[in-house]
């Protein structure tokens, strides 16, 4: 991490000012969602933008035999591809640490939220089931791939129309009318903390400058339904407190735009 | 019967609808969008820089890289397993070979260029649509070019020559269907990629070759206007 940089942002910081002009509780503009972009090839897509970040989510789905454990449950897969096409710092090969948590705490957003209804994926008892692939790559890192990345991943599966089956096979190239069944709507919301200062959406450089960062997932009731933190320092309940606040206040503009 | 009326109605030497954009994605060097009807490339150059590993680097040249892939989710059918695999690495490698006819890499010993292409969706004619958002991409990023680069799949469908082949008219069943991608330079005529899968006469590929010179005047036009799109009118900051 580059001392010079930390400096800079912490500077800034301290006068409640940051790189851009933004306030610390502030979100880039604009935030943006195309929906449909891969109608033809996918069951549901999305592109978001977040100031500069733009990441692209997509849904395929394909009929399976359920887990033993689960034989009444359908599957939904959440991945994240982190090409080095969305960052100069990111390269070819197979995914690093960052990567693999980008991941994972999508993951834990979307699926582990339980953001779908997976009995209503079953379509026979222990033989039949809907699974559904989430994939999600960032094209463009400007700064805060975890909310840009479970956001898409959001808008895509609100996109997905059910496809047709004929003949115990998919047919993609006909959809029905039908929507994945949603139970709720997370979305994320990372604080991150640099020094003592708490603030939102963060730019490349201050999420490289972090101390601790609480990403958390909140459902339409404005509760939290997954949190992971991240970072070297600790957290004090009170700063906890503090940065859930701070997300359920913030995270209702988002919500504006899907 | 012969291949005279084309599925979806167009004219023999007629492209689907083209569009492209520069500049798409914001923290690269140069980048683009470019579609070809249904099938919608981006491409990102990030570079020139330092090469890894340092023995791919080479004294006297740049080495330009591209890395094709489609999304998990931009086939016609079941999800496509994400990450290289032999046909991604191969039209990776012949993107290469049909860009950098164009470019003086010699102005960047030692560094590497790196282009990435990403398919979001996809309708055939997927490495074609790549290299023409490949060749916007490193335009976008002020690479001195001596001449644009158009690629589209050309085909030869029962014995007749049509420009610009989709799903429908490669899964054609009625009767042998050849598929050549090309890359042309739009100024010189030149081919730099060409890959023929199927059975064509030697009279026809050549027929192909010359009717792809008229039908890719409309790409160059697209990829044109898309550049001027952005650095057409110089605007004080």
């Amino acid at each position: 991490m580059n001392k010079i940089m930390k400096d800079y942002i912490l500077g800034l910081l301290s006068k409640g000012e940051r790189m851009d002009g933004r306030k610390l509780d502030e979100f880039r503009k604009p935030i943006k969602i195309e929906y449909g972009i891969s109608t033809k090839s996918s069951e549901g897509s999305a592109i978001v933008h977040i100031g500069e970040t733009m990441v692209i989510a997509g849904v395929k789905m394909a009929i399976g035999k359920p887990y033993e454990d689960t034989p009444d449950e359908g599957s939904l897969t959440v991945n994240v591809e982190l090409s080095p096409m969305a960052s100069e710092s990111f390269e070819p090969g197979p995914p690093n640490d960052y990567s693999i948590e980008l991941a994972r705490v999508t993951d834990r957003v979307v699926r582990e939220s339980g953001m779908i209804d997976v009995n209503k994926l079953c379509i026979k008892e222990g033989e039949k089931i809907w699974m559904v692939n989430v994939d999600i790559y960032p094209m463009n890192d400007a700064g805060n791939l975890f909310d840009a990345c479970a956001l898409a991943a959001l808008a895509a599966i609100k996109d997905a129309k059910m496809p047709k089956i004929e003949n115990d096979k998919v047919n993609y190239h006909e959809k029905t009318s039908k929507g994945l069944p949603l139970k709720k709507t997370p979305i994320s919301v990372t604080v991150i903390k640099i020094g003592k200062h708490l603030l939102v959406d963060p730019l490349v450089e201050e999420f490289n400058a972090l101390d601790a960062r609480l990403t958390i997932g909140i459902d339409e009731a404005n509760n939290p339904c997954a949190i992971q933190k991240g970072g070297d320092a600790p957290l004090s309940a009170s700063d906890i407190d503090k940065m859930i606040t701070l997300a359920k206040e913030k995270v209702k503009e988002l919500r504006k735009v899907l | 019967m012969a291949y005279t009326k084309r599925l979806d109605g167009r004219k023999l030497d007629e492209l689907r609808k083209v569009e492209a954009k520069v500049g798409v994605i914001k923290t690269a060097a140069g980048s683009a969008m470019f579609r070809m009807g249904n099938t919608i490339a981006y491409a990102a150059v990030r570079g020139p820089r330092e090469v890894f590993p340092r023995s791919m680097a080479k004294p006297d040249t740049a080495v330009l890289r591209c890395y094709y892939d489609m999304m998990a989710f931009s086939g016609a059918g079941e999800r496509v397993r994400p990450g290289p695999s032999r046909r991604s690495k191969e039209i990776s490698m012949v993107t290469a070979k049909a860009l950098e006819p164009v470019l003086d890499l010699t102005e960047f010993p030692k560094s590497g260029i790196d282009v990435f292409i990403e398919l979001i969706q996809t309708d055939a004619g997927t490495r074609c649509a790549g290299i023409c958002a490949a060749a916007l991409a490193l335009a976008d990023a002020g690479f001195s070019m001596k001449d644009m680069v158009c690629a589209v799949a050309m085909g030869v469908i029962d014995g007749t020559v049509v420009a610009d082949l989709d799903k429908a008219e490669e899964d054609y069943d009625k009767g042998p269907v050849a598929d050549l991608a090309m890359a042309m330079l739009p100024r010189s005529g030149e081919v730099t990629l060409m890959q023929m899968d199927g059975e064509a006469s030697q009279e026809h590929i050549i027929e192909a070759v010359e009717l792809m010179k008229k039908s890719i005047k409309k790409i160059y036009e697209v990829q044109k206007k898309a550049l001027l799109e952005k650095y057409g009118g110089v605007k004080d900051e």
